[in-house]
C-alpha cells in the first residue's frame, strides 16, 4: 500500500549539497514528521518525495516500486503546500475537483466526491466562492480537500499550519490527526513546531543540515537522544547542556538534563544556583538560574513556585535522566 | 508656505505634462485637421484656420481605393501575428520563468538584442526568401514576419508577468496530474490573463503600425492600411489633404482600441513593474 522508502537519496543544487544522502523507510499508514531548523532541507526532501525536485542520485521507492523518475502525479501522493497554492481563478469546487478532472473521472462521480470532501471539511456552503473570499483556515481546508479527493496512498504536508493563528492551529492539528485515523493513509508532515511534532507523529525524523540525525517515536527522541543536536532540539524548554568540570564527574564531555528532571531544594543538592528570573505559566514555573560552573540553567518547578530573584537554591538531577555525550556530540550509552 | 510651494510645484508639473502631451499629440491633431481641408488650403499655413472645412478629401479617398480591403488585411495581419506569437511565447516564457537554466538570462538578452539591429539589414535575405517561396504579398508570409518581429517583446513581457506568479500553484497542478499542456492552458494562462491581455493589445498596435516590412513585402492582396496611406503620397502634385484623410482613416480603429484599453496598456508598457 503506502510505503515510502528513500535509498541514499541525494540532492545538490549545482555545487551546493543540500541533502548529502538520506535513507529512510516509512511504513504504510505511518504519520512521520520531519523536523529541523530552518534551511536544513525539510522542504527539499519532501519535494523530492513528491517528485517536484529531481534526485541527484539515489532512489525513491513507493509501494515497493521505483518511482525515482516518475512524474509527481504518478506517485499516488497528494501535497498540501505551506502557501496553500490554491488556483486563484477557480472556485472552491474547481480547486477540489481539478485533480479528478485531470484524471478524466466522469462528471457525476466528481460531483459526489467533491460533495463528500466538502461535507467532511465543512466547506459545503463555500463551494462557489473564490479562494480570495475565504479566511486562512478555510483556504487551508480547501487545500486539504484538494488533497483528499484524489484518494492518495500518501499525503505530504509542508508546514501546513504555519500561517494560521494559535487557536486555529490546534483545531486543524486535531482535524489532521483525525483524518489520519479515518483514512489510514501514510502521511509525511514537515514542521518546525515542537508541539506539532511531538503530538502528531508516530515517528519523528530529525534533520540537521540535510542529514537525518535520528529517527524515532517522540518519546524515544525525548528519552534517548542520539546526539547533542537532537537533545537540544527536542523538548521545550530546551535541555540544559553542561560541559567542563561538572560533566567530567559523569565521565562525559557534555551532560544534558531537562528542566523537568531537576529536583529543587532549599537545603542541599548536587549544584547550588542563584535564581535570576522566574517565568510563571500558572501550571508551571520556569526558573532561570545561574548555577556557577554549570552556567545558566532552566528548571521547571511544578505549580506556582514562590521565587525571589537572587534567592539561593540547590538542584539535584534525577540520576537516570542524565544524558551523557562524548566530545563529538554522540550519546554515550552504558 | 509649504502649501503654496506644493501648489506651485503641481502647477509646473501639470503645465509640463500638458506641453509634452500636446507636442506628442500635435502631428495627429494636425493630420486630422488637414484632412478636412481642400488640397489648396491644406498647404497654405498662413490662412489655415480662416478658410473653410470640407470632407472632400474623404470622398476622393473613398472612391479611389477600397478602404475596407486594406483595413481587413490590417486586422488579419495584426490579430494573426499576435495570436501565433502568443502560442509560441506562452510556453517559452513559462520555461524561462519557471524552469530557468543557466543561460536563460543570456537568451533573453540575446532575443532583445535582435530588436537592436536595423531591420533593413535583413531586408535583402528576407525579400529573397519571400520571392523564392512565393510568399510576397501573401497574408501568411506577412503574418510570419510580423510574428517573428514582435516575438522577443512578447516573450519578455510575458516572462516578467509569469515571474510574479507563485511557482507552487503550478506545482500543485502537477501534483494534481495536469500535463504540461493542461498546466499552461488551465492554470497559468487564466492566472496571467491581465498580463496576456496587455501584451496582446500592445502587440496588436505594434503590428498594426508596422510599416517597414508591410510596405516592402506587400503590393495588393495582402496590403494593409500602411500601403493604403503610402499610396496617397506621390512625388508631385497636391496630396496633403488626401494623405491626411487616408492616415486618419488608418489610425482611427487602433486609436479607438487604444482609448478603451488605456489601463491595460499602461500596465503593459511598464512591463509588470506596477502591480
Ligand atoms: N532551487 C534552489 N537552488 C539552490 N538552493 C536551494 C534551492 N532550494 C532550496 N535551496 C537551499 O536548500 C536549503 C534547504 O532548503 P529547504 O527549503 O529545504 O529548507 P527547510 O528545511 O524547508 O527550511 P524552512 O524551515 O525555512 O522551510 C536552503 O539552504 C536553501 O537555500
Ligand atoms: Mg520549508
Amino acid at each position: 500500500m503506502g510505503t515510502i522508502s528513500l535509498k541514499n537519496a541525494r540532492k545538490a543544487f549545482g555545487d551546493v549539497v543540500i541533502i548529502p544522502g538520506a535513507s529512510l523507510d516509512i511504513r504504510n499508514g505511518e504519520f512521520v514528521v520531519f523536523v529541523g531548523p530552518s534551511g536544513c532541507g525539510k522542504s527539499t526532501l519532501l519535494r523530492m518525495i513528491a517528485g517536484l525536485e529531481d534526485l541527484t542520485s539515489g532512489a525513491i521507492l513507493i509501494d515497493g516500486k521505483d518511482m525515482t523518475e516518475a512524474a509527481p502525479s504518478k506517485r499516488g501522493l497528494s501535497m498540501v503546500f505551506q502557501s496553500y497554492a490554491l488556483y486563484p481563478h477557480m472556485s472552491v469546487r474547481g480547486n477540489i475537483s481539478f485533480g479528478l478532472k485531470m484524471a478524466g473521472m466522469p462528471k457525476a462521480e466528481i460531483e459526489a466526491k467533491v460533495a463528500k470532501a466538502a461535507a467532511t471539511l465543512n466547506l459545503t456552503e463555500y463551494l462557489d466562492r473564490k479562494p480570495r473570499q475565504l479566511s486562512g483556515g478555510q483556504r487551508q481546508r480547501v487545500a486539504i480537500g484538494r488533497a483528499i479527493v484524489r484518494n492518495p496512498e500518501g499525503f505530504l504536508f509542508d508546514e501546513p499550519l504555519s500561517n494560521l493563528d494559535a487557536a486555529l492551529r490546534v483545531n486543524m492539528r486535531l482535524e489532521i490527526m483525525q483524518m489520519h485515523k479515518d483514512l489510514g493513509a501514510t502521511m509525511i508532515y514537515v514542521t518546525h513546531d515542537q508541539v506539532e511534532a511531538m503530538t502528531m507523529a508516530d515517528r519523528i525524523v530529525v534533520l540537521n543540515r540535510g542529514n537525518i540525525e535520528q529517527v524515532g517515536s517522540p518519546l524515544e527522541l525525548y528519552n534517548r537522544p542520539d546526539s547533542l543536536f537532537v537533545a537540544g532540539f527536542i523538548g521545550s524548554p530546551k535541555m540544559n547542556l553542561i560541559s567542563g568540570k561538572p560533566a567530567e564527574k559523569f565521565d562525559a564531555h557534555t551532560i544534558g538534563i531537562r528542566p523537568e528532571h531537576l529536583g529543587i531544594s532549599l537545603k542541599d543538592g548536587t549544584w547550588s544556583a542563584k535564581i535570576s528570573l522566574a517565568e510563571h505559566l500558572g501550571a508551571d514555573t520556569f526558573l532561570h538560574v545561574d548555577a556557577g560552573p554549570c552556567g545558566m540553567m532552566t528548571v521547571r518547578a511544578a505549580g506556582e513556585y514562590d521565587a525571589a530573584p537572587g534567592a539561593k537554591i540547590f538542584l539535584t538531577p534525577e540520576p537516570d535522566r542524565i544524558h551523557r555525550f562524548d566530545k563529538d556530540g554522540r550519546a554515550i550509552r552504558k | 508656505m509649504a502649501r503654496n510651494a506644493s501648489i506651485r510645484r503641481k502647477l509646473v508639473v501639470t503645465a509640463f505634462a500638458w506641453t509634452v502631451g500636446l507636442v506628442i499629440f500635435f502631428p495627429i491633431l494636425w493630420t486630422v485637421l488637414t484632412s478636412f481641408k481642400t488640397e489648396g488650403d491644406a498647404i497654405n499655413i498662413a490662412s489655415f484656420f480662416s478658410t473653410g472645412w470640407t470632407t472632400e478629401a474623404y470622398s476622393v479617398v473613398q472612391s479611389r481605393s477600397n478602404y475596407v480591403q486594406f483595413a481587413m488585411n490590417s486586422v488579419i495581419l495584426a490579430l494573426g501575428s499576435t495570436f501565433f506569437a502568443l502560442v509560441i511565447a506562452i510556453p517559452s516564457a513559462w520555461a524561462m520563468a519557471f524552469a530557468p537554466g543557466k543561460r536563460t538570462k543570456d537568451l533573453l538578452m540575446w532575443m532583445l538584442s535582435t530588436k537592436m539591429m536595423p531591420p533593413v539589414g535583413a531586408l535583402i535575405p528576407i525579400y529573397l526568401i519571400f520571392r523564392d517561396f512565393g510568399l510576397l504579398d501573401t497574408r501568411g508570409g506577412i503574418i510570419t514576419v510580423l510574428m517573428l518581429l514582435n516575438l522577443p517583446i512578447i516573450i519578455w513581457m510575458l516572462y516578467t508577468y509569469f515571474k510574479e506568479i507563485p511557482g507552487e500553484i503550478l506545482e500543485a497542478s502537477r501534483m494534481d496530474g495536469a500535463s504540461l499542456g493542461k498546466e499552461l492552458l488551465y492554470v497559468l494562462t487564466p492566472m496571467a490573463i491581465p498580463g496576456i491581455a496587455s501584451t496582446l493589445l500592445l502587440n496588436i498596435i505594434l503590428a498594426w503600425n508596422e510599416a517597414f516590412w508591410t510596405l516592402a513585402l506587400t503590393t495588393k492582396d495582402a496590403a494593409p492600411l500602411t500601403q493604403f496611406i503610402a499610396s496617397y503620397s506621390s512625388p508631385e502634385g497636391l496630396f496633403w489633404a488626401k494623405l491626411s484623410a487616408a492616415s486618419t482613416m488608418a489610425i482611427a480603429p487602433i486609436l479607438v482600441l487604444g482609448w478603451f484599453a488605456q489601463k491595460q496598456l499602461v500596465r503593459g508598457l511598464t512591463f509588470g513593474a506596477v502591480k
